[in-house]
């Protein structure tokens, strides 16, 4: 997992008062988070309230109009590159190419962050997507499976914040408890976990903090 | 995280391409079909073997820009089917070796491409390649080639984030190719004696294909970032 070279609070997103616009509309109204190393944080609120904007800030690929703050160390502002680097974003779409296989897209993405080829197999036991799996285009796999991959990608990159916008959709009940339990051995092995999710119940029993966000703040900034 | 090399995430980007192709045969299926059809379709609307004999060079060039604008909306919609571009943005990946493997992998498609409608050429509008042109015309093929793929992949690259990508893309590509064109044309002509021209009549076409072809190779190294970013 990656240090946090300039990281002198201790907290792997420091974020204060941001503002963010989109189009005419203020996305993120003078928010604020706090996330410790090893968290798994839930971001709850309806849909609107800001939960992707707020993960696209920590991921460094929304730039705020006001406010600031650290992500794993590195100032928002002007580090984006070296936020990025060291965070894994899955939004509503995986990141993977279909056409190619389970242990291809693991090599090509392990390939842009310099692991090995043994480091690809550990991603794929460990995202349990190994085996038979490897071969397999992910074309062809199942929702669960491919958010499996696309959780073995952050795991092959050695992502150290886990960015995930509404995990659960489109899983079926297993592929959700699955998710859970892979999410709680990743945050075990090092990785902070920050999420969003419609489903409070389920999340709040994965999550150890939940942070409301309502109308682009908020409601909880510190746990 | 380790450092990588530019070259190295070329080379995975390359590789990738490459490998998404073989897998879906989707040039070797659809585009170099619809390539050699273009190539048919022209010998029937100039139904005449001297006015074919002449106009092919043109001919040529023409199919490999339209085909070539199909394989890059091709190469940038697998990108963007699963969010794989912006995944790349959000992973911190440096664009400039994106940037140089997707050019790459899109040279070499396209040579594949360009061997084909020379032999159709050869077939169907019974042009004779010179034994003295041959240097010219395998050089003004790489750096026609080159300077295409350039360009298609800088502005595949900006047109991928936007909505109606299909019909912008062309819109975009056409004009600032329209060198290449001229100048590739001019060249194979040169090469192949058409009309009477002379082969040293070619190179300082080569030599404009080359310049363009670095000028937009450097350029869409350093641009290619900046314009896919959100």
């Amino acid at each position: 997992m990656h240090p946090s070279p300039h990281d002198a609070t201790g907290a792997v997103i420091d974020l204060h008062d941001l503002v963010v616009v989109l189009g005419r509309y203020p996305a993120l109204a003078g928010a604020d988070l706090r996330v410790e190393a090893g968290e798994i944080v839930l971001l709850a609120g309806p849909n609107g309230a800001g939960k992707t904007t707020l993960l696209r800030v920590c991921a460094g690929l929304a730039r705020p109009v006001r406010g600031g703050g650290s992500v794993l160390g590195f100032d928002l502002i002007r580090e984006r590159d070296a936020i990025r680097s060291g965070v894994g974003l899955v939004g509503h779409r995986n990141g993977l190419y279909g056409d190619l296989s389970v242990e291809e897209n693991l090599r090509f993405w392990g390939a842009t962050a310099g692991a090995s080829r043994s480091d690809v197999t550990a991603a794929a036991t460990a995202m349990a997507v190994d085996g038979r799996l490897l071969t397999v285009p992910v074309g062809r796999l199942s929702a669960g499976q491919r958010r499996r991959v696309a959780l073995a990608v952050l795991v092959v990159r050695r992502a150290a914040l886990w960015l995930l916008d509404e995990p659960h959709a489109g899983l079926d009940a297993e592929g959700r408890d699955e998710l859970d339990h892979l999410l709680r051995r990743a945050a075990r092995a090092g990785a902070t976990v920050v999420f969003s999710s419609h489903e409070l119940d389920r999340a709040k029993s994965l999550a150890t903090r939940a942070v409301p966000v309502v109308a682009g703040r908020t409601e909880i900034s510190h746990g | 995280m380790a450092e990588v090399s530019r070259l190295a995430i070329a080379r995975a980007m390359f590789e990738k391409d490459m490998r998404v192709e073989l897998r879906s045969r989707v040039i070797a299926y659809q585009i170099l079909p619809f390539a050699a059809l273009v190539m048919v379709l022209f010998a029937f609307a100039l139904d005449a073997t001297n006015v074919l004999t002449r106009v092919a060079p043109g001919l040529i060039w023409l199919a490999v820009l339209f085909s070539m604008i199909i394989i890059v909306q091709r190469t940038f919609a697998v990108e963007g089917a699963d969010g794989a571009l912006e995944a790349l943005q959000a992973a911190g990946v440096d664009p400039i070796p994106v940037y140089w493997g997707k050019w790459a992998a899109l040279v070499a498609q396209l040579l594949v491409l360009e061997l084909l409608l020379i032999v159709t050429a050869i077939v169907l509008y019974s042009i004779e390649v010179r034994a003295g042109g041959i240097v010219l015309l395998v050089t003004t093929a790489i750096s026609a080639t080159c300077g295409l793929a350039a360009v298609g992949t800088i502005y595949g690259g900006l047109a991928a984030g936007v909505s109606g990508r299909e019909t912008l893309l062309p819109l975009l590509v056409l004009p600032v190719a329209s060198p290449v064109l001229i100048g590739a044309t001019r060249a194979v002509e040169a090469a192949l004696g058409t009309g009477g021209t002379a082969m040293t009549e070619g190179w300082p076409w080569l030599g404009l294909l080359s310049v363009f072809a670095v000028a937009f190779g450097v350029g869409g190294s350093f641009a290619f970032g900046p314009l896919i970013e959100d």
